[in-house]
């Protein structure tokens, strides 16, 4: 199932990625939270991390970054023993965690200069007023942190868990509930950091980003189903897709889902997506409504979602 | 970037600034750490009286001689009667004790003064409302003395073979330490346990479990920052806090109710440092065992109570039985408050206090030893 797996050292003392681990296994209890975790994530890769609620992302970062400790399995981050050597791991790594969990009642500059203490940052009060201007929030650095936007807040932590200067930076759906211009400008930043060689583990629920990612992971029900780029994701799954548009085009959703040979019916507005792992049999499901003049049909590639829907449809959730 | 795994004083002084930052922006708490000792010093200071006078007598006098006036007005002044009625039948007195509008209902029965000179031992009948027993107690064993007394003064000449005879042995009694019995003596060392108590491990259960709610633990576990520095970093500041408050309370004390200090103020400070630091220990070990901030205070409380009840502040540490003060002296308020004690009325020196000292000792020991394994370095 996984897709062009890499070339790992992790069976030799030295590695060259930034993660690689092997076989990782959590339990919370009878619960299998996440089985046989493997990933490899080269310097200045930004690598998403994919997969619905639930499916254990949030408890693989974690064991990643010291936090959870891995009932089994092995392997290094940044070089370092992810069961051993913790402590090193957790200075040189910058978490960001799906909530915001900076403190509210302190002010930003504050919160900064808290941060840089634990990490013991050189020069601190010069890195924090430069990470504040970098920020555009220099003006309001004595504000509290509980009082600032979604999108502020969100930015603010990425400002935080960068400034160590880490070589990995573990986020966990960063870009949760932000409007899509700081969304925008959120990524940016990402891709300025893989560019000075900081490799990025990123969580994300949104498309959009898988698609800016040099390397993608879908994990569902604890295990992971695919690996490779948005293209070879893609390509791994042969789904046929076509799209259809046109006056009325809502009707054919009801016949379509029940007919054979289709998998999904996605609307898009005035848009139907269908897709199907056979073409051919997808082909003929459509063909009644093919040659009505008021439809335009499109044979078109399945996009990400397509391929992670599908693949989460093929799972089976653990009894 | 430091590589250093040990101890490190930068982040230790980080920790500490921002307990002091945020809990100067939380004004409510911090009104409470200062407020509240003070007006409990002042309430129960002035309120608390553990030997309750003037209560609310009534009296049925069916005869009345001068024996029998003799004998109400030295009851009277005792101080613990207040005579506000005078009543005619015991129905009615039986309604008053029932109302609780009386304490106490005394009868002369007819013919006391005749029986008396006649040397037939009458009956005098004080009946008491005794659903509160600590509040009548004292009252009753004055009437015994008072009957002796006041009678003695009366039978004379040919009545005197009726007088109690002086008793065989002289009795002295002297009341050590504070021979007034004034209860504010008692007060203070008491409340200065329980505030300590309260505040010290609610504040610091609070402080962690609070992280852990709000999220902020997962971002503190994130950073290179050790256990004991985050433990210890949380702990100092209520240290200081607790100092204030002690400060406070003896303030207070002296001024206001002129407890005695007898003994050294450095040894009670060490001694309150002590008690202190046992209590922050055992708030630290709840935080790490509760979940969230609910149960951080529902174990507080649950630690609380018998804290309250066992190390006799409120009752009388001898008077349990001895599987009860077996429990009581497991608590460091019991032996705290026999330390403060020692040290204001008795003027105790260490020599004195050391049976004292070595419980909390071992308490803070043990609990934090209990708190250092339950601590969470992970999220597991």
């Amino acid at each position: 199932m996984v897709a062009a797996a890499r070339v790992s050292a992790a069976t030799g003392p030295a590695t060259d990625f930034a993660i690689d681990v092997r076989n990782l296994n959590k339990h919370f209890g009878s619960k299998h939270v996440v089985k046989d975790f493997s990933l490899q994530v080269a310097p200045g890769e930004i690598y998403g991390f994919l997969g619905p609620n639930g499916s254990g992302k949030t408890t693989s970062i974690r064991m990643l970054c010291g936090l959870l400790r891995p009932d089994s399995g092995s392997g290094t981050c940044l070089g370092h023993d992810v069961l051993r050597e913790t402590a090193a791991i957790k200075r040189e790594v910058g978490y960001m965690t799906q909530r915001f969990s900076l403190w509210d009642d302190l002010t930003i500059r504050e919160n900064l200069d808290f941060i840089a203490r634990m990490y013991g940052v050189r020069e601190r009060r010069r890195e924090v007023t430069r990470s504040l201007e970098a920020l555009g929030l220099a003006a309001r650095a004595d504000q509290l942190a509980g009082t600032l936007s979604g999108g502020w807040k969100q930015r603010l932590s990425l400002a935080a868990c960068t400034l160590h200067q880490p070589r990995l930076l573990l986020l966990d759906e960063p870009t949760a509930g932000v409007d899509p211009k700081a969304r925008r400008e959120f990524w940016a930043e990402l891709h300025q950091l893989a560019a000075r060689g900081i490799s990025v583990l990123v969580s994300t629920h949104y498309m959009d980003e898988a698609e800016r990612c040099h390397r993608l992971a879908y994990l569902a029900y604890g295990r992971l189903l695919a690996t490779g780029t948005p293209e070879e994701v893609r390509r791994a799954r042969p789904l046929a897709t076509w799209s259809v548009s046109g006056q009325g085009v809502q009707r054919l959703q009801e016949p379509l889902r029940t007919a054979p040979g289709v998998d999904q019916v996605t609307p898009f507005g005035n848009t139907l997506h269908i897709t199907g792992t056979d073409a051919a049999a997808l082909e003929a499901a459509i063909a009644p409504w093919r040659a009505q003049p008021d439809l335009i049909w499109v044979r078109t590639e399945a996009d990400l979602e397509d391929v992670f829907i599908h693949l989460m449809d093929g799972t089976e959730p653990p009894p | 970037m430091r590589t250093g795994g040990g101890f490190s004083l930068l982040r230790w002084f980080g920790i500490i600034a921002k307990e002091f930052i945020q809990l100067r922006r939380d004004r409510l708490t911090f009104g409470m750490i200062i407020g509240v000792p003070v007006i409990q010093l002042i309430l129960f200071g002035y309120a608390i009286n553990t030997d309750p006078k003037r209560l609310p007598t009534a009296v049925i006098a069916a005869d009345a001689g001068p024996y029998s006036r003799s004998l109400i007005a030295a009851l009277q002044n005792s101080g613990y009667f207040e005579i506000t009625r005078q009543i005619a039948s015991a129905a009615e007195g039986e309604a008053l004790l029932a109302h609780g509008t009386v304490q106490f209902v005394i009868t002369v029965p007819e013919g006391f003064e005749r029986r008396l000179v006649r040397g037939e031992r009458p009956v005098l009948l004080v009946e008491a409302d005794a659903t509160d027993p600590s509040a009548a107690n004292n009252a009753i064993a004055a009437v015994s003395q008072l009957a002796q007394l006041a009678l003695a003064r009366e039978l004379r000449g040919s009545l005197q073979e009726l007088a109690p005879s002086a008793p065989p042995v002289d009795l002295r009694v002297h009341r050590r330490y504070n021979p007034e019995g004034v209860s504010a003596y008692n007060i203070v060392p008491g409340l200065l346990g329980t505030i300590l108590t309260m505040t010290m491990v609610m504040m610091t259960g609070l402080a962690v479990t609070r992280e852990r709610e709000r999220g902020t633990f997962e971002q503190l576990l994130a950073t290179p920052a050790l256990p004991i520095e985050v433990m210890t970093g949380k702990i100092i500041p209520y240290i200081l806090i607790g100092l204030i408050q002690v400060s406070l309370i003896l303030g207070c004390a002296l001024l206001l109710f002129d407890v005695p200090l007898q003994g050294s103020v450095l040894l009670l400070y060490a001694c309150i440092v002590l008690f202190i630091a046992a209590n922050l220990s055992l708030g630290i070990t709840f935080s790490s065992i509760a979940r969230n901030q609910l149960q951080a205070l529902q174990m507080t409380i649950f630690f609380f109570l018998p804290s309250i009840l066992l190390s006799g502040f409120m009752f009388p540490f001898r008077g349990m039985p001895d599987w009860a003060q077996w429990i009581g002296s497991l608590l460091p308020l019991t032996h705290f408050l026999v330390l403060v004690r020692g040290i204001m009325l008795k003027g105790n020196g260490i020599a004195e206090l050391w049976p004292q000292v070595w419980p909390i000792l071992a308490f803070l020991i043990s609990v934090t030893l209990v708190g250092l394994r339950f601590y969470r370095r992970t999220l597991d």
